[in-house]
């Protein structure tokens, strides 16, 4: 391969990487080749071994076997500082930085090389020069809290920069951004490349690989399974490589028998956290038997619409109306009674306890009521009982019933939800991104759910940023920005245009 | 040689109960390296210690009479803390739950049936310990106020309360000025089994026990647990967090009430200096080292009531200091925050030749 180089010698090289965590091998006998100049992209479902295998290079976990060559000499990498040394630099998915202090802070944090005293102006005027370099809108004295995603992103990038990184690896690095801040991102990292840098990136969207990407690796539970040139592969391809089986892209469904109303919305308005108008008269209606689409760039009042209708938000104005019955400003609990279900956007922070057992995890919706509770007492068998048929009829790959559920995958904590909602869910099912971050295995089986559910009657609504989810699983697609809807479209006849200038802010009939 | 830690693929039973142990195991080690330091033999110290607090029944008596109050507090605590309510008042509501039973016992005499005295004291005391516990959890839930701080002040506010009591408004007329109360009316006096030791023990231990199972066996525990561990998904799975917090603070307060009752009503028979020796705060060693369980409680309580009378006898015996047992149960605490990583983690020893065998 090195021959395809044109003579250039790999910068970075790992050979023969193993490391065993308990009962998983999460890379087996993984090589991996990095040429200056260039931008690898690091292809594979959940829990096929991409960050460990970038953590070992990055320095948080050792190998236990093979061996890391830079620039051709064997390295011994044993923390993040090692990594650096090398000129080897991560942004992390969950990024690393102290939201109460400001930019320069946060870049010159850990670093040896300053005096005891900090010269911040020094820092900042050195941010500023790479800022201005390399475009990217940084500036040294904005306190990170107050910053969007991207922006915290482009600080994380800043800070390798400043340390003098040569290879960057980005953690799914737009699972976070905008479309705009995408395309950004990849203009950064190609000027990077553009100046001998190199980077990694972790990811499983397919578009992002064709995109970005100069040579693409694909790794299936643990292994090696391709190398290619990435011009000579197509997403379809690289699919089959991923899973091993070709997969639908396509989800087959039947055509939707729309009944009775189960959910309306009238001019309902509300505020976010920061008491800034999030919803600004959001109407819609939605009947048994469909899934209404909800598409937008995250941040537009996705979060407050599913979490208004779900009893978590306060509405400060318009009416909300259930399977008849004025449902506005009511209890969690009692949306819970009416048979509403509720698959939220942060699905560990808000879907899980963590530290309770899979089966408890369950159990959160059925435990108050018989049989699983008699006169306020818990029955311990018929919640296990209960539990070991949902594990099954799900799939959830748990170690036992009562193993912790934080210690399962991000796919099966999914799967654990959503065995729990679906079980409960009587009227509507509110999904907020439930394939977000899954494998292509995974999202499968969830969409199949959510298809599942509205030809049982049940009326769904799905948010999402991915427009072919929306186009393929949904009927109806519905667009907001900025709190307000911009048209609702039959899923049949919307083309990735049109909602395109919606999600801009454009409203259906101007946009026609 | 490295160690590394590695993260378990489910929780450790065994680290579970081994953690405490080894603390306790630790506790003794660096204790035992100052004693050294005072010039004593640490064996010898701990040996007497242990016949101080276990050696004979008259002794065992005296250490359960410490027990009682620290099962009751550290109950009490435990269950404020499953819901990372760090309630460090338990203090203020025992020596709160003292006042109002003496209340009763002193001037509600009269009016009652005698009968009705003791469970009225009790009683008092009981509700008096909830709602000091109360104004915690009212002012954390309704205005987010931090409860760590004001638990510990309202511990002040209690203790001085009380002294403005019994050396002011209810001092003892006949007492030649001796701060405290007059002696209760025997209708007042909660029955002793031995020695000093009463039923207050027999109540204490039934209650572990109640807890245990409405902790886990009860759909009010099971929405303690969830708001506890994660209140963020329990409030999306339905569960009123805010109402958890001020049944489970309410009910926690009430256990230190009662152990204040319990007090003035088995032992001192009036209210008096002596109320407020810091039960409230060794609860929450017994809190922690009984790994918030109410049934491990009953048991790490005695342990730290021996610890107490142990000391106590080394003072009168070998001339040291009595805190030598508060030592001991402060020296716990330190390896036991630091063991409990090991319940999630295991620890890997990686030699270069287990690293040359696996290649």
């Amino acid at each position: 391969m090195k021959d395809d180089q044109n003579g250039k010698s790999p910068i970075v090289e790992m050979i023969g990487i193993t490391k065993q965590f308990p009962g998983v091998l999460a890379n087996d006998n993984v090589d991996l080749e990095l040429f200056p100049g260039e931008v690898l992209a690091l292809l594979g479902e959940n829990g096929a071994g991409k960050s460990t295998l970038m953590n070992i290079l990055a320095g948080l976990y050792r190998a236990d076997k093979g061996k890391i060559l830079i620039k051709g000499e064997e390295a011994e990498i044993d923390s993040p500082k090692d990594a650096m040394k090398y000129g080897i630099g991560m942004v992390h998915q969950n990024f690393k930085l102290v939201p109460t202090m400001s930019v320069a802070e946060n870049v010159v944090l850990g670093l040896d090389s300053e005096n005891f005293v900090l010269d911040l102006q020094k820092v900042s005027s050195r941010i500023k020069e790479i800022s201005h370099h390399y475009n990217l809108k940084v500036d040294p004295n904005s306190i990170i809290w107050q910053m969007s995603v991207g922006e915290q992103q482009r600080v994380e990038i800043l800070k390798l920069i400043y340390r003098g990184a040569e290879v960057l690896i980005l953690d799914e690095p737009t699972a976070v951004l905008t479309p705009q801040e995408s395309g950004e991102l990849n203009r950064i990292v190609k000027q990077m490349t553009g100046e001998g840098k190199s980077a990694i990136f972790i990811t499983h969207k397919m578009d992002e690989v064709m995109e970005f990407s100069d040579w693409v690796r694909v790794l299936q539970k643990g292994k090696l399974v391709s190398v290619v040139k990435t011009e000579d592969t197509s997403p379809k391809e690289l699919s089959r490589m991923m899973v091993g089986r070709d997969v639908l892209f396509r989800v087959e469904k039947k055509k939707a028998t729309p009944g009775e109303v189960i959910l309306e919305l009238e001019n309902v308005k509300a505020m976010n956290d920061k008491g800034l108008e999030a919803l600004k008269g959001i109407s819609f209606s939605l009947r048994r038997g469909e899934i209404l689409g909800i598409a937008g760039v995250a941040g537009n009042g996705q979060r407050e619409l599913t979490e208004v209708i779900t009893g978590l938000h306060k509405v400060t104005e318009g009416r909300i109306i259930i399977d008849g019955k004025d449902m506005t400003n009511k209890s969690p609990l009692d949306l819970i009674k009416s048979g509403v279900s509720h698959i939220p956007s942060d699905r560990v922070a808000m879907g899980i306890v963590g530290d309770m057992s899979v089966a408890n995890n369950l159990a959160m919706k059925e435990y108050r009521k018989a049989p699983l509770t008699q006169h306020g007492i818990l029955n311990p068998g018929r919640i296990l009982e209960m539990a070991k048929k949902m594990i099954s009829s799900f799939m959830i790959s748990t170690p036992a019933p009562y193993t912790s559920v934080k210690f399962l995958s991000g796919g099966n904590i999914q799967k654990t939800i959503l065995a729990r909602e679906i079980g409960a869910c009587s009227t509507l099912l509110i999904a907020a991104y439930p394939a977000r971050g899954l494998d292509v295995g995974a999202t499968e089986s969830v969409r199949k759910e959510m298809i599942a559910e509205r030809d049982g009657g049940k009326g769904v609504l799905l948010v999402s940023e991915d427009l072919d989810e929306l186009m393929s699983v949904s009927d109806r697609i519905a667009v907001m920005n900025e709190g307000r809807i911009m048209g609702i479209v039959d899923s049949a006849e919307a083309d990735i245009e049109s909602l395109g200038l919606m999600m801009a802010g454009v409203p259906m009939e101007e946009g026609k | 040689m490295r160690l590394v830690f590695e993260k378990r693929n489910s929780v450790s039973k065994k680290a579970i109960i081994l953690v405490p142990v080894v603390s306790f195991l630790v506790s003794l080690i660096l204790t035992g390296i100052l004693l050294i330091i005072f010039r004593t033999n640490p064996f010898v110290t701990y040996a007497s210690m242990f016949v101080g607090a276990f050696g004979s029944w008259i002794n065992f008596t005296e250490t359960l009479v410490k027990a009682i109050p620290l099962m009751l507090t550290g109950i009490g605590v435990g269950l404020a803390f499953r819901l990372r309510f760090w309630n460090i008042g338990a203090e203020g509501q025992l020596v709160f739950g003292g006042v109002a039973a003496t209340w009763v016992a002193l001037f509600w005499s009269n009016f009652l049936p005698p009968f009705l005295v003791l469970p009225t004291a009790i009683l008092m005391g009981i509700i008096a310990g909830a709602l000091w516990a109360g104004i915690p959890a009212f002012l954390k839930v309704y205005l987010k106020v931090d409860e760590t701080l004001v638990s510990l002040m309202l511990n002040y506010v209690a203790i001085l309360t009380a002294q403005g009591l019994y050396y002011g408004a209810w001092i003892d007329p006949n007492g030649m000025g001796f701060p405290g109360t007059k002696l209760f009316p025997k209708a007042a006096w909660l029955p002793r089994f031995s020695g000093r030791a009463h039923v207050g023990l027999f109540i204490a231990i039934l209650l572990g026990l109640v807890m245990w199972v409405v902790l886990n066996r009860t759909k009010w525990g099971f929405e303690v647990k969830m708001s506890g561990h994660n209140p963020r998904a329990a409030r999306v799975m339905g569960v009123n967090i805010g109402k958890t917090i001020i049944t489970a603070i309410l009910v926690s307060g009430a256990f230190s009430g009662m152990a204040g009752a319990f007090e003035v009503t088995a032992i001192s028979h009036r209210l008096q200096q002596g109320l407020a020796i810091g039960y409230g705060y060794t609860a929450i060693i017994v809190a922690w080292m009984a790994q918030l369980n109410p049934i491990a409680s009953l048991f790490v309580a005695v342990l730290m009531a021996g610890l107490l009378v142990g000391g106590d006898q080394v003072q009168m015996m070998m001339g040291l200091p009595a805190a030598m047992g508060i030592v001991l149960q402060g020296m716990i605490l330190f390896p036991m925050l630091a063991g409990s990583l090991f319940t999630d983690y295991r620890l890997k020893i990686i030699t270069k030749s287990t690293k040359e065998e696996a290649v």
